[in-house]
């Protein structure tokens, strides 16, 4: 089957089948929730509520501070307990609202549908998807609505929306697809419509092909196509996913929209169409929690704002000691050391790794194999890149197009030596990032 | 010797003897007609320094620390390695009084055995690198993250990593160039008077229910230091001690007084060592 | 809250089932055919040849690594590969201290002098081999025809095809190698029996076939990229053609398939870019041929893969492949 793909990328073993075939559950209503006002890149959002009030499921409690924020809303109904710092996947503490849980899940009563697209000028979708708190649930974050205001002039020929689901053992979007088509195919047409795109195109990789036939039959009569991927990584990677699908090549530090071109999640459509069918604003998630070290991995539906120790315990919780704790997929979720984290609106996995799977691995030197550079889908060179960024030649390291990875780890993952050349390369880029705010 | 091939050997000297007289003329030509005319005092200024281009004066090598000096951009003193400044001034034409020796101070006494690790790291042996990831190993958000970028940034080889996973200063050799004060991504690392020998050994700012859980040699600020101080050498702010080396008489009670031994006299040890 | 530490290390957290330790060994197992084929057509004394090679290789990168108190990389297995790269490129007659010589020569000088693995800008096998040759030549072309391997040559004689007088026929013949015979004006040995490697030459490079197998199979299993072997190859097929010689001929005899393989494929002393590769190879290619036709050797595969290391860095840099999305330089 000749299979659209992009050039180069790796094959890791997708172990997918921990949860590809579980129906996605309903996670009991938590106790509390804690929602950071950073759950997004951009600027936080800004607190409309205060330490002891009342809310509402789908409450609107921050609001959106400038064009790259959006707004939060409570995922749960009860008490704000707390507006303090709480710590964050990044290490630090992040201020976050918390709210404790009065166990009724109250709705709010403001919600507002619009099932109709017809009555919606593209202005109005695009400040409804800022209304529903909309990010990219793909793992990024990224403020949905900022991408459907390009530059003048500029048009848009496809909404993309990325099912790829390139990441090993992560398996929610693929459940998403099975069971959300239509919440799915409502918000791509309203991006479609929002950007004046004329078509739509879903990519899926093959290796999910009950996804593809339930979506093809969704969007009969549409005009959206559903496109099978070949299984690699990093399929779903934006740049890759545009040219497997289009064969267009976004320039060097240009946007998609550069090829005319709007990339979501299907994980993000599915929530904007969630939000125009019942009003309910990005309050849930479907997440996996996967991997040796869970006692039953699922793919569960939770509050955004659940603690991840409360989603492990319900999975029955750890096997054994666990090893490690990645949120996310293994090969770009950051790893984690403790439980009362939130899982956020770009939480797509909690994988849980056990002690034998994480020995230390020996880096040896490099042994110049080239794999790095025959894996690394944006033709660098990660091995001179490492190398660079190891001996602090910043300046030889953008020569040499540090600055246009995309931090997919392949080269880290077919290292022989086991280098950690993706750590590496970021550390560059931090540096040089820095030194242009200083100079 | 066949008469053949001793032409070939003659003509192979003569060759090279041609080439050679040839490339020197064209380099002794080039020195004449390409040399730069520079002030004199660059050379013997530089001639002074210490010669090791550790760039610790933040000028690029000795040599541009002795530009900078003549051009009358960078002080006489410029140099932190140098002990005697007396020779470029007197080239310069200047007086510079005493200056005070200076070596680094890692002020952090939470090592593998004293400071609680919340995860382990697995990575590139960087502590920028590592404070980048989840905020580091270390529980103590403050304290030394043990992986050694300063050791490796140090030019003279007067630091190493202890077996508790801090970085050791050989005194002998330290120079004050300031090259770990930059490497260090926590700040944790001082130039600090030689002849000062009690230090607090700790940059944590949080109060003491948060420092004891991490650390056991933490400060605190229980203020117990600040309060039987004699001469008034020691404040405390945001929960941290801090000594007043220019103040400090080195009596060393607030040595004694300190309930979490973060307060630590090298007078002592080296009592206790001899 | 967590009962016990976890590991937080930088993504991705999953990594490729082979390691650097692993495909050495494979290496060494693609090694093995032309190893038996050495002792196969030259005898049980090449054992010890091989076997002395790889001791004194492993034994100087243990005394060296503990001396300069690096960590110990004997396991690692590239000091077997460099012992028994270097064994298979020398005669079977050598005295069984040459082996070992050239071994803790090619550890030292070729690698560990340099920082030891990945940072050795030469072959170190063939850095062994050059020094082996420039100290002892006269064992290192001492030759001999494996038992029996000289019929085709009295053939000749007797038809009076290529040589003159049909006595001396076996004498001329059984000190040189076929690219020496050649360098002679002596042709004629059956293609086959250069394929199967039952002619005089250096333990490993005489049998095409046993390297043909230990090569594709470096191929098949990835370990190698088919851009150095096959460009290397190509190259000195078609300059053969185009200097009237016998490309098939060239392509048999001597080191060549040995080099393109085993020597020219070396990770750490090759280019790693795509058309790095190429160039590399195509100038091994043109070395070779010219070092052949018209160098002091008749064999050149050594000293062209040896020049062309020193290229390395430089191809590197020159063929930087062009980024994903890199729009012209404007500036």
């Amino acid at each position: 089957m000749g299979l659209v793909t992009f050039k180069k990328g790796i094959h890791p073993p997708t172990n997918k089948g921990l949860t590809a075939s579980l129906p996605v559950e309903e996670l009991p209503l938590p106790s509390q929730v804690v929602l950071p006002l950073g759950q997004h890149i951009g600027a936080p959002a800004e607190p409309l509520v205060e330490v002891g009030a009342e809310v509402t499921t789908g409450q609107k409690i921050a609001e959106a501070k400038g064009m790259v924020s959006v707004p939060l809303h409570a995922s749960i109904s009860g008490k704000i307990v707390a507006i303090e710092p709480r710590p964050h996947v990044c290490g630090s503490m992040v201020p976050a609202i918390v709210i404790e849980s009065d166990g009724a899940d109250r709705l709010t009563p403001e919600l507002t549908t619009h099932p109709n697209l017809d009555e919606l000028s593209a202005e109005e979708i695009k400040a409804l998807m800022k209304e529903a708190g909309l990010v990219g649930m793909g793992g990024a974050a990224f403020p949905t609505h900022v991408k459907y205001h390009p530059p003048v002039g500029k048009k848009v020929d496809y909404i993309l929306l990325n099912g790829a689901e390139c990441e090993p053992y992560l398996t929610c979007d693929h459940r998403l697809m099975l069971e959300e088509a239509d919440d799915l195919l409502l918000g791509l047409q309203a991006l479609m419509k929002a950007a004046g795109a004329p078509r739509g195109v879903i990519g899926i990789e093959a290796n999910k092909p009950d996804a593809i036939v339930a979506l093809k039959k969704a969007a009969a009569g549409l005009p959206v196509s559903i496109l099978p991927l070949k299984v690699k990584y990093p399929q779903g990677e934006e740049k890759m996913l545009i040219y497997a699908a289009t064969r267009r090549v976004v320039p060097v530090g240009a946007l998609p929209i550069e090829v005319g071109v709007i990339v979501n999640n299907v994980a993000t459509a599915a929530a904007f169409g969630r939000y125009l069918r019942t009003g309910l604003p990005l309050v849930s998630r479907i997440i996996t929690v996967t991997g040796k070290g869970v006692k039953n991995p699922r793919n569960l539906l939770v509050r955004i704002g659940t603690l991840v120790e409360e989603v492990i315990s319900y999975c029955g919780g750890f096997t054994q000691a666990p090893g490690r704790i990645i949120l996310g997929g293994p090969m770009t979720g950051p790893a984690v050391y403790r439980l009362d984290l939130p899982v956020m609106k770009g939480t797509s996995g909690i994988l849980v790794q056990t002690r034998a799977e994480v020995e230390k691995p020996p880096v040896l030197p490099c042994i110049r194999c080239g794999r790095c550079i025959t894996a690394c889908p944006y033709n660098l060179l990660p091995n001179f890149l490492g190398d660079y960024a190891e001996h602090d030649k910043l300046e030889d390291a953008e020569k040499y197009g540090v600055m246009d990875c995309r931090e997919c780890g392949s080269c880290s993952y077919v290292c022989p030596s086991r280098r950690p050349l993706l750590q590496m390369i970021k550390n560059a880029k931090e540096k040089i990032r820095a030194a242009q705010k200083k100079g | 010797m066949e008469a053949g091939s001793l032409r070939i050997i003659l003509n192979a000297i003569a060759v090279l003897f041609v080439l050679g007289l040839a490339f020197g003329i064209g380099l002794a030509v080039a020195a004449r007609k390409l040399t730069v005319k520079g002030d004199p005092r660059i050379d013997e200024i530089e001639g002074l320094l210490p010669g090791a281009n550790c760039g610790g004066c933040g000028y690029p090598g000795c040599r541009g620390m002795a530009e900078a000096i003549v051009a009358g951009t960078g002080p006489v003193t410029g140099c932190p390695v140098l002990k005697d400044y007396s020779p470029i001034a007197k080239v310069m034409g200047v007086e510079t009084g005493a200056v005070e020796r200076k070596i680094a101070k890692v002020r952090c006494a939470g090592g593998l055995q004293e400071a609680r690790q919340r995860f382990i790291y697995f990575g590139v042996e960087d502590c920028q690198a590592a404070q980048n990831l989840g905020g580091g190993p270390k529980a103590c958000t403050y304290g030394c993250l043990g992986l050694g970028s300063c050791v490796k940034a140090c030019p003279f080889g007067a630091m190493t990593l202890s077996a508790n996973g801090l970085p050791v200063v050989d005194e002998t050799k330290c120079t004050a160039c300031g090259m770990c004060v930059k490497a260090c991504p926590r700040q944790l690392i001082t130039l600090w008077p030689a002849a000062k020998k009690v230090t607090v050994l700790c940059m944590n700012q949080e109060k003491g229910a948060a420092v004891r859980p991490v650390c056991k040699v933490g400060c605190i600020g229980c203020r117990l230091c600040a309060k039987n101080c004699p001469s008034n050498a020691i404040t405390v702010e945001h929960n941290l001690a801090r000594i007043d080396p220019q103040l400090c008489t080195e009596c060393e009670i607030c040595v004694e007084k300190c309930p979490m031994k973060t307060i630590k006299s090298e007078k002592k040890q080296e009592r206790a060592a001899g | 809250m967590l009962e016990t530490e976890v590991v937080v290390s930088p993504s991705p957290h999953i990594r490729a089932g082979y390691n650097a330790e692993g495909i050495m060994w494979v290496v060494v197992l693609a090694l093995v055919p032309a190893s038996v084929a050495a002792v196969y057509y030259f005898g049980w004394p090449t054992l010890t040849i091989i076997l002395a090679s790889i001791a004194a290789a492993v034994l100087t990168e243990a005394v060296v690594v503990t001396i300069m108190k690096r960590p110990l990389t004997i396991y690692d297995g590239s000091a077997v590969v460099t012992g028994l790269l270097l064994a298979l490129t020398l005669p079977p007659t050598v005295p069984v201290w040459i082996p070992v010589a050239g071994s803790i020569f090619a550890i030292i000088f070729g690698k560990q002098i340099y920082g030891g693995l990945g940072y050795n800008p030469f072959n170190p096998a063939l850095i062994g081999r050059a020094f082996l040759l420039a100290s002892w030549p006269t064992f290192m072309v001492n030759w001999v025809w494996p038992e029996g391997a000289l019929g085709w040559a009295k053939a000749e004689a007797l038809a009076g095809a290529t040589m003159e007088a049909a006595g001396t026929a076996a004498d001329a013949v059984a000190g040189a190698t076929a690219l020496g015979l050649w360098r002679q004006g002596i042709t004629g040995i059956p293609y086959l029996q250069l394929y199967f490697g039952n002619i005089a030459g250096s333990l490993g490079e005489t049998s095409a076939l046993a390297i043909l197998l230990g090569g594709l199979f470096l191929l098949i299993v990835k370990i190698i990229d088919w851009r150095i072997p096959f460009t290397y190859l190509g190259t000195v097929l078609l300059l053969a053609f185009l200097m009237g010689e016998d490309p098939l001929f060239h392509l048999l005899a001597g080191g060549l398939l040995f080099g393109a393989f085993f020597m020219a494929t070396d990770y750490v002393t090759t280019p790693v870019t795509p058309w790095g590769r190429v160039f590399f190879g195509f100038g091994c290619g043109l070395l070779t041929m010219l070092i052949r036709k018209f160098g002091g050797f008749p064999e050149g595969v050594c000293y062209s893969i040896l020049l062309m290391n020193i290229t390395t860095p430089l191809l590197d840099r020159w063929t930087a492949p062009k980024r994903f999305g890199e729009v012209k330089a404007n500036g």
